[in-house]
Order: structure tokens, then C-alpha cells, then sequence
């Protein structure tokens, strides 16, 4: 394995210029940085999205700054049309589930970490590395150039739901090139994740230095490697899906149109297509995608939190491993749960029911082995643990929503309302993010060499978790009155009194949003002003803490790495690095 | 401290929920179909159960991080005695158990209204959802639904069906209203039909919310049990008029039900 590795630090010599250095590098260092960033500029891009659409869900008659010169069509006086509200939820939804959570966790952090944390000195495939962060980019550069098109962005959500987004522009304003573009973003997404994904594996199985066993691997890189398995099938479901619906739209085929719809009073010359189809084959991936997005945050607070509590997870790497490969594999029998009142067979509703919430019984382990890992633990409040506390209370919480939409009785009074809002930011959003954010707290001396305020960091976190349960745990409560969600103002009577929810829902949005501009104040403060980060400040054990801050380009400086030590055997309180001779770890 | 401060928020938070939850300051609109307490039954077993775990869970979570705060080493570590062993099996027997009863015991309510055949004298009435509207249509006296014609679809002549009434003899006295009007007490049989979109029916009193699928006719049948006059929205994206598209559903008696439909066949 370590011959493998020498390989690898073969591959490419440190880079000189610009260029070669920071643009088109094949740093998987450079690279991670690159996609955190660019997860980081979508995240802001996506939450100014969201604003808009609260600020105009509460008080529909505001006009918004900006918003005209943005899209004089669809916000003529700064008031977005109907369409255009639908067209920022679209976008909203598409650029935080691809751009942000699926690329952040995984292919930001991913690969910075992941082949350090096997002590190899770069990715398995450098070049290719480089291509999936630069198809990635032309992604979102294309989900971008839909904004200034004409037309404006798809009004047909992130789901993009046939024939709605399958018959072209009679279908309403951007369903033109706007939803052709939007495929495209998706196919180079797909292309992109595909790469990266083969990527992650190889190295994983590959590039492990000598004495880098399975059972040593730190958690956050098995839930990569397992993420990397899931993605490979899922993301090679959605690329055709996307380029059958592109044939329909623009090749006159009909995958996903049945015949004899009828669109302002014209028969379109499509026949015998499905649009039952699209919605399996989508779901077929969007199911296992929001495991794709779930599963790097698993790993990163099971990686994070011993750390700061200075104790092994419940079960060893074991359980935990375990449960996310359970997670994993049945996430691909569950997609059915999206569809019970689709019109599909009611005898599958039982189907797919039963491995939905048979999933629960993993996720629940999980949860229950970080609870139980605090027990009988000395914790250290730093900001990436208490980001890691805010994950499992939301994962809660978000989890019970699970329960009720697992059901297809329940499902067909709670489907379409504000309720499976709350539960899937609660779920796939937020506890999500809470990850990320502990990752990049737990994660930025190292990759920027400097320390984070962590006074910033605190006051982030505890605004941040109060505000998510202002906004997320009162959708779920709105929701159990029926408030239908993709609605643009509240016409129906019986949303009329829903309407101060709502408005409470968008101050605290608001508040939501602001708070993360203290996160991003810290984050561009210490990158540049931040006190020198030392190799190891958490007294961490994994090989990333084995070398400097930020780590040297071959990233070991040569050194030979040989691990000796799981990534949690700790001695009585303190820890032992993976490469630590044996005699260390007496006590134990 | 941030252990303690962290244990009361969650406390705090936990309480709120469950205050909301329990006291109903957000709840279901009055159910009226037959159907319905089934739907309402199973999700108020979910919300006890379900509550419970919430409850549970939050609570675990805050007294651990109130408790094992870092002592410095005043305190020594220990493990959880119960072992990942305990966990599983806990995780197992729970969830089991949610499972078995949540599936298996609340699969009536799903069967009764989709397993359970529509009564042979139920009420038919055809439904035609398309961009941003939704039409029905009664069979008339001879109680036949004429054939529906998708190139003779037209909003200006107001043929929302596509019937063609001049040579179609089923279609003839074939009656299309804007409005759903049912007599209480009687089952009555949807079959929803789409002409461009995906499109919901969802009247949140009735418990019923079903998609159309262009291409495909979907039976929905039910009995509603008190009059009234209650919305009908679309809940599946349709496009731009889509949070705008709506109609009512009138529950008559008999005799208001028989005069309305007179009044109807007369506007034809």
C-alpha cells in the first residue's frame, strides 16, 4: 500500500505560478479548498434566494432592493411575480442540495482530508481530481447563467417534475432555455460527482500507508468511502434521467410525455411516455441523495467528537461504520416514499413504507451511539463540538418528522405542506450544515494554518441553533394545519391565518441569515489575521494532525508514515497520535 | 458551562414544541369524511410515539452534556456501562415495535381508503384538472360519462372536457361546473384526469390528497359526513398559476344537492 502512496507523491512535483499553483492545480489540497469555497459562495447565493422568498411569503406587497435591476421581468418594482418566486425556489433548492450540501462535506472537506488522513500524498487520479472541481464549476457558472437569461431560471422546482419540465416553453416563463440549462448543470454535476467519486474509492482501497488498516481508517474517511459507493449508483441514475428528459425537451422523444396533453388549448405531438417514470427514476437517485448529503456529516462528528470528549465512540468504529453502511445500501429501497399520493399503485405505498422506516433503525443507532458517547465523558465545548451537540439534537428532531412521512396514511394528509419543509431542512438542511460548520471550525487551522475566533465561533453556533428551531420546528407545526408549501402568497382561505406564522418564520429567517455573516466574518478575518495555528491544537490523533499547518504539498514532507493506532485509543486522557510507538499508550 | 447552557436551551426548546404540540395551537381543520379518523387515529398514535422518542432523545442529549462537562481531571471517564450492545438492541426493540404497530395496525387507514372498493351506487363524478383550474363533470340522466376528445379542448368555448356533444350521444346531457357539489352522507367516486400537468386534489377536511397524472385516470372515493363548503387546492407544481388554483367543494343534502345539479343542467 505505502508503495502505492510513493507513487502517488511521483505523480506531480510542487507546481510553480499562478496558474499551475492555485487555479488548475492538482493539489487535492487546492482542490478541496476550491470546492469549500465555491460550496461557500452557493450557500450565500442560496440563502439571499430564500430571503427573497420569505421577505415575499410574509409581506407579498414588499418591494425588494435589487431585485428589479436583477430581474426586471420577474420582479418588475422589486415585487417577484409568482413565476419568479417559483424560479427562486427552484434555484434555491438546486444550488443548496448539489452545490452546497453534496459538494461541501464531501468533495470540499473530502478532499483535503481524505488522503492525509490515509497518509497517501495526493488523490489517486490528480488530473481527474482536478477535472470533477472544473466540472463542478461550469455547473454552477451554467445554474448561474440562468439568472440572466431572458427567460429567468425553471419554475419546476429541484425535482423538476415531467411533463412540466419536459414540454418547453408552453409550459410557462422558464421553461425555455432556462430548464434546458438547469439540465445541463445537472448532467456536469452528475459527470463531476461520477469522477470524484471513483476517486475517493481507489484512494481509499489504494493509497493506505503501512499499517493503515481498515479498522484504523478515521470515520470521517469510511463515510466518505461509503458516500463514494452511493454516489457512484446514484449519480449514474440521474445523469441519463437528465439527458432522456433533455431528448424530450429538445429531441421530440417522449420518455416522460404521455399522449394527448392538451397545453393552451394545442394537442402536443408526444405519445406514450411515462411521467410515473420520471418521478421513480429521479427518486431513485434524490433518496439515496439525501443520504449522499447525510452521510460525510455522520462522519465528520464521529470524527470530530472524540476529540473533544476525549473518549472513544460507543462500539468503536464498528457500529458506527456499520450503521452507515446499512444506511447506505437500504437507501436505495426507500425512493417509493416520495410517491404515495402519485399515483402509483397503492399496494407499493406498503412497499416502499416498510424500508423507510426500517431505515430508521440504523439512523437511530447512530444517533444513539454520539448521545451515548457523551456519557461519563470530560467535553470540551469548543465551537466544533457544540456545532457537533446541534447535529444530534436537530437530527432528532428532524428524524421524529421521518416518522410521520414514512406512513402512507399520514403521508397523504402531510404531503405537500410545510411540515415536509421543516422535516427535510431539519434532516438533510440543517443538520447537515451543523456538520459542516463543525468541520470547517474542527478543520480551518489546518487547512489555513490559522485559528478561528472562537468567541465568533460560540455566538454563531447559539444564535444559529435557537433561530433554525424558530424557523424550521414552526414549518412542521404550520404544516399540521395543511399550509400547502410552493405557494407564492397565501390565496387560499384557509392559509389566510397562517399568515403571522409567517411572518414570524421570515423574521427569523431573516435573524438566520444575518447571523451567518458573523461565520463569514471569522471565517475571512482568521484566514488572514487569525492567530498561527499550531500542528495539533485539539489534540487530535489522525495523521492530518501528524504534520504542519497547512500541511506541506506532498503533504508529510517526505516523511515515511507508518500507523500503529486506531484513530480513537486514547490513554487515560490524553490522546495518542495514529503513529505513536506502542509503548505510548500505556494505562490503557 | 456551555454544557449547562446547552442542556437548558434544549429543555427550553423541547418544552415549547411539546406545549405546541400537545395544546393543538397548530392542528388539523375538523375531519368530515367517513374515512378520516382512521387518518387522525394513526397520526395521533404517531405523535405520541413519536413525541416520546423527541422528548426522550432531546432530554438524553441535555442531561449528558449538563453532567460531563470537562472536569479537568477532577472526574474520571467512563464508559457508557451499558455498551453498544445495549444500544442496538434498544434500537432494534423501539423502532420494532414503532414499526409493527405504525405499519401494520395503521395500514387500515391506508386500506380504507384505497383497498376498500368504491360502494357500487356511489355518486361518479369526472374531474379535469389543468393549468390553473380545476372543472367536474356529472353524467346527466342517462348516467353514462360521453368520450373525452383531447383535440376538442378549448377554454374559449368553455369545452374543458373535450366532449363532443354533437355526435357523442353519451355526452349530451353530460354536466361540467366549476364547483364540486356532493349530498352529505353519500359515497361518491372521483376519477381524476389531467389534460397538461401533474396537478393534486387535496381537501385537508376530507383527508384526501391525490395527485393526477396526465396519461392516467386515478380512482378516489369517499363519503363526506357533514355539510359545508370547503377548499379545494393543488398541492403537486404545475406551474406559474399554481398557488392560485383552487375550487370549492359544496356538501348539500339530498334535496339542495338535487336542485343544484337542476340549476346546473339548466346553465348547459
Amino acid at each position: 500500500m505505502h508503495d502505492m502512496s510513493a507513487h502517488a507523491a511521483a505523480h506531480h512535483a510542487p507546481p510553480s505560478g499562478f496558474i499551475r499553483k492555485y487555479l488548475f492545480s492538482v493539489d487535492h489540497k487546492v482542490i478541496g479548498i476550491q470546492y469549500t469555497t465555491l460550496s461557500l459562495v452557493a450557500a450565500f447565493i442560496g440563502m439571499a434566494l430564500s430571503w427573497v422568498m420569505r421577505i415575499h411569503l410574509g409581506w407579498p406587497a414588499a418591494s425588494i432592493p435589487f431585485l428589479s435591476t436583477l430581474s426586471p421581468n420577474g420582479a418588475p418594482g422589486g415585487v417577484p411575480t409568482p413565476e419568479y418566486y417559483l424560479s427562486l425556489m427552484t434555484m434555491h433548492g438546486t444550488i443548496m442540495a448539489f452545490f452546497v450540501l453534496t459538494a461541501a462535506p464531501m468533495a470540499g472537506y473530502g478532499n483535503f482530508m481524505l488522503p492525509i488522513q490515509v497518509g497517501a500524498a495526493d488523490m489517486a487520479f490528480p488530473r481527474l481530481n482536478m477535472a470533477s472541481f472544473w466540472v463542478t464549476f461550469v455547473g454552477f457558472v451554467v445554474a448561474s447563467a440562468t439568472f440572466i437569461i431572458p427567460d429567468g431560471p425553471p419554475i419546476s422546482g429541484w425535482t423538476a417534475y415531467a411533463p412540466l419540465s419536459a414540454v418547453g416553453p408552453a409550459a410557462g416563463p422558464g421553461q425555455g432555455r432556462g430548464q434546458d440549462l438547469w439540465v445541463l448543470s445537472i448532467a456536469f454535476f452528475c459527470v463531476a460527482s461520477l469522477l470524484g467519486s471513483l476517486n475517493f474509492i481507489v484512494t481509499t482501497i489504494d493509497l493506505r500507508t503501512k499499517g493503515m488498516t481498515l479498522s484504523r481508517l478515521p470515520l470521517s474517511t469510511w463515510a466518505w468511502f461509503i458516500n463514494a459507493w452511493v454516489s457512484l449508483l446514484a449519480f449514474a441514475v440521474l445523469l441519463p434521467t437528465g439527458l432522456l428528459l433533455l431528448l424530450d425537451r429538445v429531441g421530440g422523444t417522449s420518455f416522460f410525455i404521455p399522449g394527448g396533453l392538451v397545453v393552451n388549448d394545442k394537442v402536443l405531438q408526444h405519445s406514450g411516455g411515462s411521467p410515473l417514470l420520471f418521478q421513480h427514476l429521479f427518486w431513485f437517485f434524490g433518496h439515496p441523495e439525501v443520504y449522499i448529503i447525510i452521510l460525510p456529516a455522520f462522519g465528520i462528528v464521529a470524527h470530530v467528537m472524540p476529540t473533544f470528549t476525549r473518549k472513544p465512540l460507543v462500539g468503536g468504529w464498528k457500529v458506527i461504520t456499520y450503521a452507515m453502511i446499512a444506511i447506505g445500501s437500504l437507501s436505495f429501497i426507500v425512493w417509493g416514499h416520495h410517491m404515495f399520493v402519485s399515483g402509483m399503485s397503492p399496494n407499493m405505498a406498503m412497499v416502499f413504507s416498510v424500508p423507510t422506516l426500517i431505515i430508521t433503525i440504523p439512523s437511530v443507532i447512530a444517533v444513539l451511539v454520539f448521545a451515548f458517547s457523551l456519557y461519563g465523558a470530560n467535553i470540551r465545548f469548543t465551537t466544533p463540538m457544540l456545532f457537533c451537540l446541534g447535529f444530534i439534537s436537530l437530527f432528532i428532531s428532524g428524524g421524529i418528522g421521518g416518522f410521520f412521512l414514512a406512513q402512507p396514511a399520514v403521508d397523504s394528509y402531510l404531503h405537500a405542506t410545510s411540515f415536509v419543509v421543516g422535516h427535510f431542512h431539519f434532516t438533510m438542511g440543517l443538520s447537515a450544515i451543523f456538520a459542516t460548520f463543525a468541520g470547517f471550525y474542527y478543520w480551518f487551522p489546518k487547512m489555513w494554518g490559522r485559528m478561528m475566533n472562537e468567541t465568533l465561533g460560540k455566538v454563531h453556533f447559539w444564535l444559529s441553533f435557537v433561530l433554525v428551531y424558530c424557523v424550521f420546528m414552526t414549518m412542521h407545526l404550520m404544516g399540521l394545519t395543511g399550509a400547502v408549501r410552493r405557494y407564492s402568497s397565501y390565496v387560499a382561505d384557509f392559509m389566510v391565518p397562517q399568515i403571522p406564522t409567517n411572518r414570524f418564520i421570515t423574521v427569523a429567517a431573516l435573524l438566520l441569515g444575518a447571523v451567518q455573516f458573523i461565520f463569514l466574518y471569522n471565517a475571512i478575518w482568521s484566514r488572514f489575521k487569525g492567530p498561527k495555528a499550531p500542528d495539533n491544537p485539539w489534540q487530535a490523533t489522525t495523521l492530518e494532525w501528524d504534520t504542519t499547518s497547512p500541511p506541506p504539498f506532498d503533504n508529510f514532507d517526505g516523511r515515511q508514515i507508518t500507523v500503529r493506532h486506531g484513530p480513537m485509543e486514547y490513554d487515560a486522557d490524553a490522546s495518542v497520535m495514529q503513529t505513536s510507538p506502542e509503548q505510548s499508550i500505556a494505562g490503557t | 458551562m456551555p454544557g449547562k447552557a446547552f442542556a437548558v436551551v434544549v429543555v427550553i426548546i423541547t418544552l415549547v414544541i411539546a406545549y405546541c404540540v400537545i395544546t393543538h395551537v397548530w392542528w388539523m381543520p375538523v375531519d368530515i369524511s367517513a374515512h378520516g379518523p382512521k387518518i387522525d387515529h394513526q397520526i395521533e398514535e404517531t405523535v405520541f410515539g413519536a413525541g416520546i422518542l423527541f422528548i426522550a432523545g432531546q432530554l438524553v442529549l441535555a442531561s449528558f452534556a449538563f453532567l460531563y462537562g470537562d472536569s479537568k481531571g477532577a472526574r474520571k471517564m467512563k464508559a457508557f456501562p451499558g455498551g453498544a450492545k445495549s444500544l442496538i438492541v434498544f434500537a432494534c426493540v423501539v423502532v420494532g415495535v414503532e414499526i409493527l404497530v405504525l405499519s401494520f395496525i395503521g395500514s387500515k387507514a391506508w386500506a380504507s381508503v384505497y383497498f376498500t372498493p368504491p360502494d357500487p351506487d356511489s355518486l361518479r363524478v369526472d374531474v379535469q384538472a389543468g393549468q390553473f383550474a380545476f372543472y367536474f363533470r356529472y353524467p346527466g340522466p342517462d348516467g353514462k360519462f360521453g368520450p373525452l376528445h383531447p383535440d376538442l379542448i378549448n377554454e374559449a368555448t368553455q369545452n374543458y372536457f373535450g366532449l363532443d356533444t354533437d355526435h357523442d350521444a353519451d355526452s349530451k346531457d353530460d354536466i361540467v361546473t366549476a364547483g364540486l357539489a356532493i349530498p352529505v352522507n353519500k359515497p361518491v367516486l372521483l376519477t381524476l384526469h389531467s389534460k397538461d400537468m401533474g396537478h393534486s386534489f387535496d381537501v385537508r377536511e376530507l383527508r384526501i390528497q391525490q395527485d393526477f397524472v396526465p396519461g392516467i385516470v386515478i380512482p378516489v372515493h369517499f363519503t363526506a359526513l357533514q355539510t359545508g363548503k370547503f377548499e379545494i387546492v393543488c398541492t403537486q407544481l404545475c406551474g406559474l398559476g399554481h398557488y392560485n388554483m383552487k375550487a370549492y367543494l359544496e356538501i348539500m343534502t339530498q334535496a339542495d344537492y338535487d336542485n343544484w345539479l337542476k340549476q346546473q343542467a339548466a346553465m348547459q
